[in-house]
């Protein structure tokens, strides 16, 4: 875990931000949280598509998990109902809990897939769930590719992954 | 094996990897240094915030007093004048049924009108800075004079094609369902419409508290209607009509009130429960969005198909949490919202809120600004006291224009943005066209706003002090 951590904040004062890209929200299914799952071309040489489809993919699904209305979320709610509402003072509600399930799997997704390649996923939470931002970090001290510069900054089993990207 | 550069590795502190926080050694020593500021305070938006940021009204909260006296006062003299009568003489359980009803309408009341009723946040400048580009990319070069023309974007839900709006105001495409008050100056999430009674929008996360409220509150005026006439016809058996009102005049005000109340909050109720079984918005009902007339093909998206899962999924379905999250911390390093009307938020709540509010109607609908309104925000950011900025002597703020001072601080900006953070100085700061003078007080206010948080650092306050003064010449 170690080795992450500093792979992350080595990353952020070695690395200065070249562009952040903006993964927008698709509403073709109605209100409901979902992301697009395109593919950006800033990220073409960064990461392969497959990880990055995958990624957007599994928030989808836990957004949709989150607002699904269904007899959990019936029952939730006609017992806050029932309470006035005070039952929230003390208990979590459903879409807080799976929120908190995604901020985890953003952080994890970051240190093992992301931040190898230099790049950092922003939690949608924070911008008002309006876009998933995808900052590309460039590496200053590097003189060759990006890549060769981040697997500089990461531990023995990342630098598998930053340096794979090159030789893929 | 610790990787290259091992010395930044020795004083580094172990902390929860987060996109926010700034270097580890950064933050305790800021934290130290300053009360950090809650987001409520800088928000840019008309609403006003109690307890710390855990509640939050609109800015006009005089007719929601008067809702919540009306309701007091009426509940209270029925509560004094007829139940003592009416226990008695019928039963006990007319005072127990009325209280229960009168908790339940306060309590949704002030759930209505405290409660954030889905604000979606501004856009951060990259996102704006972004959403600008691919616009010109869809548009071509902007053509159509200074104001570029509405912009739009065409989803198709449900096989219905929906048209999403640009809003200028907060730099984002709005999402369906979605409207900007003009009142509140936010996007809201489901805009139902703004309700001067409970002094607050009403959206996508109060709106089953709402319809709870002015259900609760026909059922409570229909109870005490009916329970003050049976009072007050009881009592004339026995004295005669006239003896009878003399007697408990209280009953004779409640029945006005009550006779006044009940048309329009159960004609409310009535249309609310039309609006939910058919999962519309008062904003689409109105606009006829969904309407027949508009075209055979026209239909509700959004509607689920039969009347109990519109109404479940209304009320009982899940509240997603505050998206603007009051009660935060404001970080140094993250962007703030783009808000060129209201940059003068940054500079502390009370004052700026005054000075929005002459300063508002003014900037709110323009995009593009001539450099006379950007002189405005200038002025009331300058005049108002920074308690975080310790300026010797305040600049007078005439001698300021925003469009030199930009100049200037840009130029001196590179030197603080090692110490700033990297953010301020993306790629975006070119400024395109149509936004040339909406960026200047958008980098202006920015750029304060940056110097305004590191100044705490005397090396900071030093080099801030000079910047102003070198920005007055």
């Amino acid at each position: 875990m170690a080795p992450q951590v500093h792979n992350l904040q080595e990353l952020r004062r070695s690395a200065s931000l070249a562009t952040k890209v903006f993964i927008q929200r698709d509403y073709s299914e109605g209100t409901i949280c979902q992301f697009q799952t395109k593919f950006p071309p800033e990220l073409d040489s960064r990461i392969e598509r497959q990880l990055f489809e995958e990624t957007v993919k599994t928030l989808n699904n836990f957004y949709a998990e989150a607002e699904k209305i269904g007899g959990s979320s019936y029952l939730e709610g006609c017992l806050a109902c029932a309470t006035a509402y005070f039952i929230f003072l003390c208990m979590e509600t459903h879409y807080e809990k799976v929120l908190k399930k995604i901020s985890r799997y953003i952080q994890e997704q970051n240190e093992k897939i992301f931040a190898p390649r230099g790049l950092l996923l922003t939690d949608p939470v924070e911008r008002g769930m309006r876009v998933i931002e995808i900052s590309i970090y460039e590496d200053r001290c590097s003189s060759g590719s990006s890549s060769s510069g981040s697997s500089s900054g990461s531990g023995g089993s990342s630098g598998g992954g930053g340096g794979g990207v090159g030789s893929r | 094996m610790p990787p290259g550069g091992g010395g930044p590795m020795t004083d580094c502190e172990y902390s929860q990897i987060s996109t926010h926080s700034s270097s580890p050694m950064e933050s305790p020593h800021k934290k130290r240094k300053i009360a950090a500021r809650r987001k409520w305070e800088v928000f840019p938006g008309r609403n006003k915030f109690f307890c710390n940021g855990r509640i939050m009204m609109a800015r006009q909260t005089g007719v929601f007093y008067l809702t919540l006296v009306l309701i007091l006062v009426t509940s209270g003299l029925f509560f004094a004048f007829d139940c003592p009568y009416l226990a008695l003489k019928i039963t006990p359980a007319i005072p127990v049924v009325g209280g229960i009803l009168f908790f339940f309408v306060i309590g949704t009341l002030l759930r209505t009108s405290f409660s954030d009723p889905g604000v979606l946040p501004r856009a951060t400048p990259d996102e704006a800075a972004d959403l600008e580009r691919q616009i010109d990319i869809a548009n071509g070069s902007s053509s159509g004079g200074y104001r570029p023309p509405p912009r739009t974007k065409e989803v198709i839900i449900n096989g219905q094609t929906v048209k999403l709006k640009y809003c200028f105001t907060c730099k984002i495409f709005r999402p369906p369902r979605a409207s900007h008050c003009s009142l509140c100056d936010n996007c809201v999430e489901r805009f139902d419409h703004h309700c001067p009674w409970v002094g607050n929008c009403v959206g996508q996360r109060n709106y089953r508290f709402f319809y709870m409220f002015i259900l609760s509150l026909s059922f409570l005026t229909v109870f005490i209607f009916a329970f003050v006439i049976t009072h007050v016809t009881l009592r004339s058996q026995q004295t005669g009509i006239l003896n009878a009102l003399k007697d408990s005049p209280a009953s004779v005000l409640e029945a006005v009130v009550c006779f006044f109340s009940v048309w329009s909050i159960v004609g409310l109720s009535g249309f609310h429960t039309y609006l939910i079984s058919s999962n519309q918005t008062t904003n689409e009902d109105i606009k006829g969005s969904w309407s027949n007339k508009r075209g055979k093909e026209n239909y509700n998206p959004y509607s689920y198909g039969n009347i109990f899962t519109n109404c479940c999924a209304a009320l009982c379905g899940p509240i997603s949490p505050s998206l603007i999250d009051r009660r935060g911390f404001v970080q140094p390093d993250t962007p703030q919202p783009a808000a060129p009307s209201n940059g003068i938020t940054m500079y502390g709540a009370t004052q700026s809120q005054s000075n929005m509010a002459a300063a508002t109607p003014l900037l709110q609908s323009e995009p593009s600004l001539t450099s006379d309104e950007l002189h405005l925000p200038g002025k009331a950011s300058l005049g108002t006291p920074c308690t975080s900025l310790t300026l010797g002597q305040p600049t007078p703020p005439s001698s300021m224009p925003n469009l030199s001072s930009e100049a200037t601080l840009a130029d001196m900006l590179p030197l603080k943005e090692e110490l700033v953070g990297h953010q301020f100085l993306t790629p975006e700061e070119a400024p395109s066209p149509p936004r040339m003078l909406a960026g200047s007080p958008l980098a202006h206010s920015r750029t304060m706003h940056s110097l305004g948080l590191v100044s705490q650092d005397s090396l900071h306050e030093d080099s801030v002090r000079g910047l102003v003064k070198l920005s007055s010449v």
